[in-house]
């Protein structure tokens, strides 16, 4: 393994608060998949090692549960994980167009990496904000309601370095790493930041039904 | 006209909804103190008289569900709230979590008193991180109030709860599936029975219950099974959420007693785009049959839907109108269905991919009529010869969209290409596309 002996002391600290979440140390593996992202932003062989060893398993079993889940990169990418929606609702809401201007755009395709290798694209499945179509996932924050041109802007801002807002979420979108920090299953201390809801959220509250049926 | 009834949203327009803070000023965890005062057979019988059904898809009755746990012996026993929400069209149980995560715990909490259960996970899918933020807040500040851990508000319940992120996989939302998963494994489906109930997590005892079913047990617990029941339908009791998406003027999450109808929600949201009528919809996320204009009067309760011929399933509500190709809308979830089969059985790892292939042609105006049998066909083979649900699901918006619209199908291949203009189904204008003609 070739994690310097900070990381891996850090590492292994995180894995033991790890387990001690679950009663059979194997249901870790996914905790333990997401915080090996956030040290090198992909599972690498090195991450696979660290999973095993600490769950005590071999190496090919934690690779054959890695290599089931789409969040769970097998190299390495972008600084900014950027996916556009085009599962059916999306997709004819608009999310097709904005998948070909992105791509066009930013000149990498599904999975590809910009050189620079601050952002990599993806089509997304839905990802449960289909009242917010056409949706736009920046590192896992929503980004709502989008539009070929806010989509080029929003991937220009981040390629210039400047911090992006969520549509619902933190104040400002972290880096991919960061992000799967969280998913391990430890908070940033962010969670007081962005709004209760959006608006499309609230429409059942702001109609005159639901203010007359409001069962409270 | 049906009234609304937010209950679960009726706080999320509040500043810092989701902390302790102001879901206690709001009557919160009043009705887990309650709850802890009664025996756990007591509450079970609330839940019962409710007649609250689960809100993950398949509708099943809550207390039934329980009351297939075996008697206690001594070892765990386990609840896992399943808030994997990824069914196309299905967008109740996120926003719910980042606006009241609290309303889950509390849930959870009386969930887990009434069946006996000191260790529960919360299985929540992972590409939602604002959401794992506000759940994990809240787990630590129920923790710090004593809602949580050892000896619960002095009642001598422990509980401890593990948030635990998935890492994207659909089929993972599969009950089955989940649970292997949470046990470390790829996230492949078990043959049934044993049901959970039986033996789940760890071939231990375990519960699987949706964000919303759970969520729902405060307001049962703290105003009552009467005050439930008189919400809804005769099978169908209480309120539910219908997330309304697409071609509406407001879709959003509309909060309602079952046997509402799409009209009514319809009207709620404001009407469809102007100049536009409605074509088909989804009454259950991607897994239920297409329904179209015909069906906008179908009281929206299990009963009723299946009575048509569709599946309520989780209320993701689609709403297309004519600008919408019926053909590129079916393909699309087709594809998302190639994409998430898990590949533990043939007919639906073969099937979907085939599927896949006819009606790509078919779309891009390559297909002949012998394509539509051969849909039936492979349709067939899969529905009823999978292992799991997500075989059945995949086939539903091919056959009803055949039943509904093969003249559609037909023009595709008859055309040569597809006769719409995908411009005019955005919701923004792009540049050439023609106005709505009113
Ligand atoms: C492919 C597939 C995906 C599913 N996804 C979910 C999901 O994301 N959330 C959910 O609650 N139920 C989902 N279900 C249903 C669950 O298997 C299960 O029935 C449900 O969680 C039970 O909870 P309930 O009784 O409270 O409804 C899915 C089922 C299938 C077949
Ligand atoms: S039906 Fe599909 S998703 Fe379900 S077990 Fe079979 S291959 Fe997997
Ligand atoms: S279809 Fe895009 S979020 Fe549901």
């Amino acid at each position: 393994m070739t994690y310097s002996d900070e990381a891996r002391a850090r590492l292994d600290k995180d894995a033991q608060r790890i387990l001690a979440r679950y009663p059979m140390k194997r249901s870790a593996i996914l905790p333990l998949l997401h915080l090996v992202q956030s040290e090198e932003g992909f599972v690498s062989p090195d991450g696979i090692a660290f999973c095993a060893e600490t769950l005590d398993v071999g190496t090919a079993e934690v690779s054959a549960v890695a290599t089931f889940y789409t969040q769970l990169r097998r190299r390495p990418a972008g600084e900014y994980h950027v996916g556009v929606c085009t599962n059916t609702l999306c997709a004819l809401m608009g999310g097709d167009a904005i998948w070909e201007a992105l791509r066009d755009h930013v000149g990498v395709d599904h999975h590809g990496t910009t050189r620079d290798g601050k952002i990599t694209l993806e089509r997304l499945e839905c990802n449960a904000a289909c009242d917010y179509a056409p949706v736009v996932m920046v590192n896992w924050e929503y980004f709502d309601n989008q539009t070929p041109e806010s989509v080029k802007e929003l991937v220009d801002d981040l390629r210039a370095g400047k911090d992006v807002t969520p549509t619902r979420g933190a104040d400002k979108v972290c880096t991919f790493k960061e992000v799967s920090r969280i998913l391990a299953g430890f908070g940033d201390g962010r969670a007081n930041e962005g709004p209760s809801a959006g608006p499309a959220s609230l429409a059942g509250l702001e109609t005159d039904g639901g203010r007359k049926g409001a069962a409270s | 006209m049906t009234a609304l009834t937010p209950v679960l949203s009726s706080r999320w327009a509040e500043p810092r909804s989701w902390t302790l803070e102001t879901y206690e000023s709001g009557g919160g965890y009043v009705a887990l103190a309650k709850a802890l005062k009664s025996a756990p057979a007591d509450v079970i019988r609330v839940v019962k008289d409710s007649g609250l059904r689960g809100r993950g898809g398949a509708g099943f009755a809550t207390a039934a569900k329980w009351g297939y746990l075996p008697p206690d012996d001594g070892g765990p026993r386990y609840l896992v709230v399943n808030a994997d929400e990824s069914e196309p069209g299905t967008c109740k149980d996120v926003p719910l979590l980042m606006a009241s995560p609290h309303l889950l715990l509390e849930g959870l909490v009386i969930a887990a008193y009434a069946t006996g259960v000191r260790q529960a996970f919360i299985y929540l899918r992972g590409e939602v991180v604002h959401v794992h933020r506000r759940l994990l807040q809240a787990l630590d500040e129920a923790r710090a109030k004593g809602y949580l851990g050892r000896n619960i508000l002095g009642s001598g319940l422990d509980l401890e709860v593990t948030l635990h992120a998935g890492a994207g996989a659909y089929i993972c939302g599969e009950e089955t599936a989940l649970l292997s998963s949470l046990e470390g494994y790829r996230g492949q489906p078990r043959l049934r029975p044993p049901y959970p109930a039986v033996s789940g997590l760890y071939s231990r005892p375990t519960i699987i219950n949706n964000v919303e079913t759970i969520a729902s047990l405060p307001g049962i617990l703290g105003r009552g099974a009467a005050w439930f029941a008189s919400m809804g339908t005769r099978d169908a009791k209480g309120h539910a959420f219908f997330s309304l998406s697409g071609h509406v003027n407001r879709p959003g999450q509309y909060e309602a007693p079952f046997g509402i109808t799409l009209r009514e929600l319809i009207q709620a949201a404001g009407g469809m785009r102007p100049g536009r009528r409605l074509k088909f919809w989804t009454p259950g996320g991607s897994s239920s049959e297409l329904l179209t204009v015909k069906h906008l009067d179908v009281p929206l309760d299990h009963e009723s839907v299946g009575a048509v011929g569709s599946q309520l399933g989780t209320r993701g509500i689609q709403v297309f109108d004519d600008t919408a190709c019926v053909v590129r809308a079916v393909a699309r979830w087709t594809d998302f269905y190639r994409h998430e089969s898990c590949g533990k059985c043939t007919p639906c790892r073969e099937g979907t991919f085939w599927l896949t292939q006819v009606l790509d042609r078919i779309e891009k105006g390559k297909g002949t009529r012998a394509d539509l049998d051969r849909l039936l066909e492979t349709c067939t083979s899969i529905r009823g010869r999978s292992l799991c649900a997500l075989g059945d699901g995949a086939t539903m918006t091919i056959v009803s969209s055949l039943e509904h619209f093969k003249a559609e199908y037909a023009a595709h291949i008859d055309g040569h290409g597809c006769p719409f203009d995908p411009r005019q189904t955005a919701l923004f204008s792009s540049p050439g596309a023609k106005e709505a003609d009113a």
